[in-house]
């Protein structure tokens, strides 16, 4: 028994200093992980529970003159998955997932089951909130919510040229969206949040960054305007089974783009149809030769060169004239005829031989300084420049058609502008699409007389000439004709033609420019006077009156005008 | 006056007061934290509580037993233990992939949990009338009879309470006085047939084993665990992150943090004060159990007392080496702070047997 006694405090002993030495080291492994590797442990717990999330700044709208929204931006909620956790979910909750954003349910599974090793994974971006709410309440792990904005344009296929649109993800690929993007995008902020296992944000930790809203943008637009020159554009195209369209109205007493369309155009709000012809803006990055709708100004050329008086006669017997090896026609014999008459009649032979009592320096100075062959400056993103040659390379034949608008290309915006000169007294403005309190920049295209007296030629031209369908009741409408024949391979195709229009209104006091281009009709009747010339009528009849602008034609008005504002001769 | 009244209170109800107050202790801490691992779920904290009130119950009855009945109760214990393990692997209930449970219709009860207990009283039974220190035969058989329960319980697999049934009969060898060389031959034995076990270890226990030499190399796999938990005591600091606060375990990144991994959760938000402060209460109940052994009055009650206290010990330990990386990841919760109830019943059943060898002492003089 004594062997034993002794023995069990041995035994005792050794059982304490066997727990002593334990629990020292599981001391030791507390202060090793607690104090000596606390900040690396610490921070590695930070790296998998914080989180810094993005903010998405909200777009800045984008206005009409008037203040009427054009583009803005909407909350939408785009759903989100953690692979690794949602490929553990059963598949009838994945099934209930799939109903609610409307993807097939093998669909929804293989998007998870293809990208398991990954930890995000768009299931469907841009839902609406209340689905987005449903979603959320399924309560699926590892799926979860991301608030976005949407763009949404209120006036659909209307504006989609001018004001373009967003992709996916806010920026701006076209239009105005592009070109704006910097001023319209926002900041997006920062946030530090905290967040489970399960991806869920459980709260915000600290704020780094708050978002920044983009600023809002106002066009010279006016979407009233807009909306009937697309309308009756649209009519037009399809009347005449075109394959293309364009109309352009310009303020004219200061180059606000009032309203720019074009056919074919598309829905920005949805834009899975979206052809890709559709989506240029022709007005600007189209180019065609002018043809007649030039004439005007091969005449203020000459004019203002003092090549010819106003009084001027011009035998165009017979009708055509030879030009080099070239024989350049009218659609008959005109016979001897004045400035007015060869405008009212779009004589050729007139045009050939009054350009040819100038120097040719002459005609290019007019043509570039009315914006030809050169950016506007409207800054619209893929704007063409146009082609005009230096009148140094011009050749005889070059310098002949050059006067009645063959041989230089333009945009539908470029003519406009150059009919600001005409329409105000010999000013071109820059095109403006942004209001803004910029100085205006204007070049004198040609003498305030000049332009006086071409609106009256012009006129002359819509009551009793080629462009008699343009006219509208109650106001005096002045405007130029055009019907191009389009370029083919190796020269001009024989039966493919642009119908122009290009005029503005009231000639009492303009206020609107307006060209009105058709691409191709074919129906029969292509000329522009038959084609453009009565879109034109009917898009400035509406404008004038959405514009309230006063009437210059009513019967008995005139009498009273003809008292206090004396009209001019023609 | 009072004083003397309320131990008598404790005397006529064979309750040991030192005991009492640390298991009180204990898992009042052990609600606090669990009110925290649960995610704030009152819900759990009521079942745990009941779960509580049962084993508390089961520790009065226990105490109230002389350990001289227990004594002569042990071989049958044993027996009925064994037939119901080999029950087990053949019409047991398979949960979580191991087949540990017997439906009993009413309750599902864990024959492996009860041989935590018949163990070491079968080997304390063995011992008891035999001379001290045993020979090497008796050692022998001894270890034969703890053997047979321990491979059954591994074949459910349940590592874990294999490793606590196994040292609490080997505990109570070692108490019996087995000669040192005998000691250090088995030790060699043992070391020897260590990689016959690897060979038969299942696949996920030799990941356990590897992950614990280097849990880096598996992160978001068999490592996870380990990560998890270093992280969320490491980020604990000397004070804690503060109660509610531990980003590891409120944010889910913690796995089986109400259950295996509390230690954990407890390490985040009481920081290394928390861990003293806790593992001193467990050293206290270990060292009363110790002191109970050294005053029983038999040599049953004695290793029986020994084998208990010291296999608590083992508990705390496995778990709080498992947590902190020590140890690799076997399934042993955290003594009487862990959530789930029948390893609750088991310690405080023990713990009854203790109270019982205690106040029963001195009855019997």
């Amino acid at each position: 028994m004594r062997k034993k006694e002794y023995n069990s405090t041995r035994r005792r002993q050794f059982v304490l200093i066997c727990f002593a030495v334990c629990a020292v080291v599981l001391v030791v492994r507390a202060v090793d992980l607690q104090i000596l590797q606390q900040d690396f442990l610490r921070t590695e717990g930070d790296a998998r529970h914080l989180r810094v999330v993005s903010l998405p700044a909200h777009r800045g709208m984008i206005m009409d003159r008037n203040g009427e929204p054009v583009a803005m931006s909407t909350p939408v909620d785009s759903v989100w998955a953690n692979p690794r956790e949602t490929i553990h979910v059963e598949r009838q909750r994945l099934a209930a997932l799939a109903r609610l954003l409307g993807i097939g349910e093998e669909d929804l599974y293989q998007r998870i089951a293809q990208r398991a090793e990954r930890e995000f994974v768009y299931l469907r971006r841009h839902i609406n909130p209340d689905v987005a709410q449903q979603v959320r309440a399924l309560g699926i792990p590892g799926v979860a919510l991301q608030r976005e904005y949407r763009r949404y344009y209120p006036m659909g296929e209307t504006s989609a040229h001018i004001l373009g649109f967003t992709n996916i993800d806010d920026r701006g690929q076209e239009g105005v969206e592009l070109a704006y993007e910097d001023w319209l995008a926002g900041r997006p902020g920062a946030k530090r949040v905290l967040r489970d296992r399960l991806g869920r944000t459980i709260r915000d930790v600290e704020n780094i960054r708050p978002a920044q809203p983009g600023r809002d943008l106002m066009l010279t637009i006016d979407q009233r305007l807009q909306y009937v020159a697309y309308r009756e554009l649209k009519a037009a195209v399809q009347a005449r089974n075109a394959l293309a369209g364009t109309a352009v109205i310009l303020d004219a007493r200061n180059g606000d783009v009032l309203a720019m369309v074009n056919q074919p155009s598309y829905n920005p709000n949805n834009r899975s149809s979206l052809r890709g012809d559709a989506s240029r803006n022709r007005a600007v990055t189209d180019l065609f030769e002018p043809g007649s709708t030039i004439k005007p100004f091969t005449v203020a050329a000459a004019l203002d060169s003092g090549a010819i008086s106003p009084d001027i006669r011009i035998e165009t017997s017979p009708g055509q004239i030879r030009v080099g090896r070239h024989t350049i026609r009218d659609v008959r014999n005109y016979g001897n005829v004045d400035l007015t008459t060869m405008m009212v009649k779009s004589s050729n032979v007139a045009m050939v031989k009054i350009s040819n009592q100038m120097e040719p320096s002459a005609l290019w100075t007019i043509y570039h300084r009315a914006g030809f062959g050169r950016l506007t400056g409207s800054g619209f993103p893929g704007e063409a420049t146009g082609v005009l040659r230096d009148f140094i390379l011009w050749r005889q034949a070059e310098r002949a058609t050059l006067s009645f608008g063959y041989g230089l290309s333009v945009t539908a915006l470029q003519l406009a502008q150059s009919y600001l000169a005409i329409a105000g007294d010999g000013l071109v403005y820059t095109p403006r699409l942004i209001q803004s309190n910029d100085p205006r920049y204007a070049e004198q295209v040609m003498q305030p007389a000049t332009a006086r007296a071409l609106r009256l030629m012009l006129e002359g031209a819509t009551r009793d000439g080629t462009g008699t369908r343009a006219r509208v009741e109650g106001y005096r409408v002045a405007g130029k004709t055009g019907t191009v024949r389009k370029s083919a391979a190796g020269g001009y195709a024989q039966d493919r033609y642009l119908a122009l229009f290009a005029g503005f209104a009231p000639v009492s006091d303009p206020r609107l420019v307006m060209i009105i281009m058709i691409d191709e009709p074919r129906t029969g009747e292509y000329y522009g006077g038959q084609v453009a010339a009565p879109v034109f009528s009917r898009v400035m009849h509406d404008a004038l009156r959405l514009l309230n602008i006063v009437p210059d034609d009513l019967p008995g008005l005139e009498a009273a005008q003809s008292r206090t504002r004396p009209r001019g001769g023609a | 006056m009072r004083r003397y009244e309320h131990s008598l209170l404790l005397r006529i109800l064979h309750l040991d007061l030192p005991l009492l107050m640390g298991l009180l202790l204990l898992m009042g801490l052990g609600f606090i934290i669990l009110f925290s691992a649960s995610g704030e779920d009152t819900d759990t904290l009521l079942r745990q509580a009941m779960r509580i009130g049962i084993a508390f119950g089961i520790m009065f009855l226990l105490a109230q037993i002389p350990s001289h009945h227990l004594r002569l109760w042990s071989p049958w214990l044993y027996g009925l233990g064994v037939i119901l393990l080999v029950l087990v692997l053949l019409v047991g209930d398979v949960g979580k992939g191991a087949q540990r449970w017997l439906d009993l219709g009413f309750f599902r009860f864990q024959p492996s949990e009860l041989m935590k207990l018949v163990v070491p009283m079968l080997i304390a039974w063995y011992f008891a009338d035999r001379p001290l220190p045993p020979r090497f035969r008796e050692v022998l058989v001894a270890g034969i009879l703890v053997a047979v329960p321990a491979v059954l319980i591994v074949g459910q697999p349940d590592l874990g309470t294999a490793i606590l049934v196994t040292s609490s009969g080997l505990l109570v060898i070692f108490l019996a006085g087995v000669r040192w060389r005998i000691l250090i031959a088995l030790g060699a034995l043992l070391l020897a047939i260590a990689p016959f076990f690897w060979h038969f270890m299942r696949d996920y226990q030799r990941q356990r084993v590897l992950t614990l030499l280097n849990p880096e190399s598996d992160p978001l796999g068999a490592g996870y665990h380990i990560i998890q938990s270093k992280i969320a005591i490491g980020s604990g600091g000397l004070y804690g992150k503060g109660w509610l606060n531990g980003t590891q375990s409120q944010l889910a990144f913690l796995p089986e943090r109400s259950t295996d991994f509390i230690f954990a959760v407890y390490a985040e938000e009481f920081g290394l004060l928390g861990i003293l402060l806790l593992l001193s209460i467990y050293l206290f109940l270990i060292l009363r159990g110790l002191y109970i052994a050294v005053r029983a009055q038999d040599t049953y009650a004695r290793l029986l007392a020994g084998s208990i206290s010291m296999t608590f010990f083992v508990y705390v330990f496995v778990n709080a080496g498992m947590v902190s990386g020590l140890l690799p990841v076997v399934g042993i919760p955290l003594p009487l702070v862990s959530y789930g109830g029948t390893s609750m019943v088991t310690i405080l059943a023990a713990f009854g047997i203790l109270m019982s060898i205690h106040s029963h002492r001195r009855l019997m003089a």
